[in-house]
């Protein structure tokens, strides 16, 4: 474990210097401690890879303070049984013009669209996070094979529920937002709903899988 | 309950109030005021707890009526507003009589002004909070920028509002500034010495793409010593991250939660709020202070937020 002060009321702590399963299941066990304790003085927790930035109330501890106590923390996140993953499945109608990028990624990794498709919905998936923006999860890995560098230049709008790879990253945007990972489908679902209990569809900590559905079961799922 | 109509709504106006901290695991920033040492103060002066919602204009403000009448107050940048011809000053209440309307135009001083009205704005929360989330249309009125023909209802006012006067130097000491306190970042260590150089002596222009999100800041490049992959982490509000293209990008309130860009430095709890009181086109200087002098200013900042007494004659 590492601590580095990251303002004057947030401290990042690093439970691993990759990206990586073991690591995943670190920041998610310390996340979860974090959040049952109902810590009065964290303000707000920031999970991703590898790391949790931890914002605090500045008049009740300072920065080593901060750091004493989550080691604590840490210590006994350690002991407790790793939780077990929820299984969440997304469907997505591939290609077309829900993925007007599956051809590019295709020819950029000299195979097939139906291939990249194959690849992609053959794999589970850990939510490593979410950020960006609500219900933005950030899935891995992708296949390396279907792995892809994000577009130079951003779309202005990429639509909501849109599915898309950038490098080793899979994710499904939940909202209609700027954007410059490669579309490669949609699905039909909701995947941020203020309604709904909970809001997410993806929580950080699951197994998620991509189902390959066709365009009349999209067509009818997003009506209903 | 009474109401306030949108008869327009001027640049961007929006229902904002302290935010809502404590979701960055289902990736939601925590929003809020851009400004939330003049909300806080505005509320006070019309009698509301000082987190109550209350309208964020930016730029330029819009006009807005007031069929059953009420007590408001404008606080944060000079909008010139005014009541049948009559100025309004800012940072003091005063009363609508029913049917008055009260007029804004473009800004004098700063980027944003708050209309607090007495009561304060009422919105079905959203996790908590009243704040517009523009990103993701979550929050606010509708998720969304007021548009004309708005009516935006108002609570009860349970008490008697007096009239309150802010102690002298309250204002001048909260007061926006074109130099902003910072505290290193944590990839501090990846800047060479001549670019640290080149943050604190040189000087930067908010960009016009600057918004809730983040301020682009144009002027002088800055870059890492090396290429390096960095693995993508929570970023703090205010934090000053570094494109690939030597950027600077001040995260704010509307904030991506997490990012992979390199953060040299961090705007002060204590200066947020000029942060948001900085307009595109405006210059602006950073100058860095240690963790401990940050925290004993923001301590000094909610002490003085926090009394009545320390903020009003």
């Amino acid at each position: 474990m590492r601590f580095q002060a990251a303002s004057d009321q947030a401290l990042l702590v690093y439970l691993g210097e990759e990206i990586g399963a073991a690591t995943h299941q670190r920041v998610v066990r310390l996340l979860h401690l974090l959040q049952c304790e109902r810590v009065a003085w964290i303000r707000n927790i920031q999970p991703a890879y590898s790391s949790l930035l931890i914002s605090f109330d500045a008049r009740a501890v300072d920065h080593a303070e901060a750091q004493a106590r989550i080691t604590e923390y840490e210590k006994r996140a350690e002991t407790l049984p790793a939780t077990k993953a929820r299984l969440v499945e997304v469907p997505v109608c591939y290609g077309g013009e829900f993925g007007p990028d599956l051809d590019a990624v295709a020819a950029k990794n000299g195979l097939t669209a139906a291939k990249v498709i194959a690849l992609h919905c053959t794999r589970t998936y850990h939510a490593y996070f979410l950020g960006f923006a609500p219900g933005f999860a950030y899935l891995g890995d992708v296949a390396r094979e279907i792995a892809m560098p994000r577009l130079e230049t951003p779309r202005k709008e990429v639509p909501a529920g849109s599915v898309a790879i950038a490098g080793r990253q899979t994710a499904v945007y939940p909202f209609a937002t700027p954007g410059g990972w490669r579309l490669i489908g949609r699905t039909p679902l909701e995947i941020f709903k203020k309604d709904r209990e909970p809001m997410g569809w993806i929580a950080i900590g699951d197994q998620v899988r991509f189902r390959p559905i066709s365009r009349e079961e999209y067509a009818w799922r997003s009506r209903a | 309950m009474s109401s306030l109509v949108v008869e327009s709504p001027g640049l961007l106006s929006t229902v904002q109030d302290l935010g809502r901290p404590g979701f960055g695991a289902v990736g939601v920033s925590p929003s809020g005021a851009a400004d939330p040492v003049a909300l806080q103060i505005g509320n006070r002066l019309v009698g509301n707890a000082p987190g109550k919602a209350a309208l964020e204009m930016t730029l330029a403000g819009g006009t807005f009526a007031f069929p059953e009448g009420g007590v408001i107050c404008l606080a944060g940048a000079d909008f010139g507003a005014q009541l049948g011809g009559k100025e309004l000053t800012t940072w003091r209440a005063h009363a609508i009589l029913p049917g008055k309307r009260v007029t804004l135009g473009a800004t004098r001083d700063f980027a944003r002004c708050y209309l607090c009205v007495a009561g304060g704005i009422v919105v079905e929360e959203f996790l908590g909070s009243a704040s517009t989330h523009l990103l993701s249309g979550l929050g606010g009125w509708q998720g969304r920028a007021l548009k004309k023909g708005d009516i935006l209802p108002v609570g009860e006012v349970t008490q008697r509002i007096r009239q309150r006067k802010m102690k002298s130097g309250v204002l001048e000491a909260l007061r926006p500034r074109k130099t902003l306190r910072v505290t290193r970042g944590p990839q501090w260590e990846w800047f060479a010495e001549e670019m640290r150089k080149k943050l604190f002596e040189e000087e930067f222009l908010v960009s016009q793409e600057s918004n809730r999100m983040g301020l682009r800041l144009e002027g002088p490049r800055l870059a890492t010593r090396e290429k390096r992959e960095m693995i993508s982490e929570g970023a703090p509000l205010g934090a000053i991250q570094v494109t690939p293209s030597g950027q600077a990008i001040v995260l704010f309130v509307e904030q991506q939660t997490t990012g992979g860009y390199p953060k040299i430095a961090n705007a002060i709890g204590a200066d947020l709020h000029r942060l948001g009181q900085l307009r595109p086109r405006d210059t602006v200087r950073f100058s860095e202070v240690s963790f401990e002098q940050a925290r004993a200013l923001w301590i000094e900042q909610q002490g003085l937020l926090n009394s009545e007494e320390q903020l009003f004659a």
